[in-house]
């Protein structure tokens, strides 16, 4: 990441410089960097209310319930949460909400999952396997609509917008399947 | 069709809230201690990922900025040409994985100029449609546990973007050329 975080900078200067546009790439990074933090305020609201929800959940034996149900079979991708309940239903949550189109309430499902998997890390600064394929599903993207895409297509009037859901349906559950594989054949290269 | 679609996602979440208070009510467990007690998190995560979130979305604006887009463009031109792509589709191919506003800013673009019912706009919103923003998921979920050392999440996140943006192009080019 140290050095991914330089390249990308220190590109965007040479290229700013060849393009004559400094001042734009000055601009760009300051008022970015303003929207990062009203982005991460404007999650406050949700995330409190979400987190809460889940605590009910959770308090109320419910979230057990669901890991039960839904153990075998991410166990299969996840080897490592066996002995997590918790993770494995938080997963199961995110990933549902995810597949739904409701990324606002998958985001909370998802931290969650992150740090009950964080528990049982030894090295808290380095990412475990399951972190690493948890995020890859989650980078994936995958929902069975694109809610927010067909609204934008039908608030502009397009004739038929349904008919990118099929083809958009199998782009995301080919490249879904593709981030796992890729996840679990990289693993081994990155200690 | 896609009201019956609007219909579900909207009564889902109500849905889902249900179940888990009716099953609070049947357990009696204390729902309104355990709801305050859980959102309190929500602020602390939020304050928690604000660092990791500048460090990303900085990265990110400054290399849109920069023109970087143009030249990688102007470089794929044959490439692009030879398998029909519109040469629109590649500035949200680049920022798809980089910022999830952008990307709805310029697939509003590419709708306004090559129209809504174009293959160049079919092709954008699959790609919209089909992906997440990477940087931005990485830095979340990682900036909330303060996970330092990514390994190869980063690089799964975009060998799986470029892996769906092919897909995309082929299928896209079976259903709507």
């Amino acid at each position: 990441m140290n050095y991914i975080f330089i390249f990308f900078l220190l590109i965007s200067f040479v290229c700013a410089i060849i393009n004559n546009r400094l001042d734009v790439v000055v601009d760009a990074i300051l008022n970015s960097s303003q929207k990062s933090v009203e982005i991460a305020f404007g999650l406050i609201g949700i995330m409190g209310f979400w987190l809460g929800i889940v605590n009910i959940a959770k308090k109320s034996g419910l979230m057990d319930l669901i890991s039960k149900i839904i153990k075998k079979p991410l166990c299969l991708i996840f080897p490592d949460l066996k002995n997590n309940n918790e993770a494995l239903s938080n997963i199961a949550l995110n990933i549902s909400a995810n597949a739904l189109g409701l990324a606002n309430a998958a985001t909370p499902f998802g931290v969650r999952a992150m740090e009950n998997m964080q528990k049982d890390n030894k090295d808290k600064t380095s990412a475990t396997n399951s972190m690493c394929t948890f995020l890859a599903i989650n980078t994936a993207g995958f929902q069975i609509v694109p809610a927010v895409v067909l609204a934008i297509l039908t608030a502009n009037g397009m004739k038929n917008p349904t008919q990118i859901i099929l083809p958009t349906l199998i782009v995301t559950s080919v490249s879904f399947i593709c981030a796992l594989v890729f996840s679990k054949i990289l693993e081994r290269f990155f200690k | 069709m896609i009201e019956f679609l609007n219909n579900l996602s909207v009564c889902i979440l109500p849905f889902i809230i249900c179940v888990i208070l009716i099953h609070a009510l049947y357990k009696k467990a204390p729902a309104y201690e355990s709801f305050t007690q859980g959102a309190q998190e929500g602020f602390k995560i939020a304050i928690k990922i604000i660092p990791y979130l500048i460090a990303i979305m900085a990265c990110t604006a400054a290399f849109r900025a920069s023109g970087a887009i143009d030249v990688i463009t102007n470089i794929l031109k044959p490439i692009l040409d030879y398998f029909r792509i519109p040469i629109e589709t590649t500035i949200i191919m680049l920022t798809r994985s980089m910022s999830g506003s952008a990307t709805l800013g310029v697939l509003a673009d590419i709708i306004n100029q090559s129209g809504v019912d174009s293959y160049a706009t079919k092709l954008a919103s699959v790609i919209t449609g089909s992906s997440e923003t990477t940087f931005y998921v990485v830095s979340v979920y990682f900036g909330a546990i303060g996970i330092k050392k990514f390994r190869h999440a980063l690089l799964v996140g975009i060998l799986a973007d470029i892996a769906g943006l092919i897909l995309a192009v082929w299928v896209c080019s079976i259903f709507f050329l």
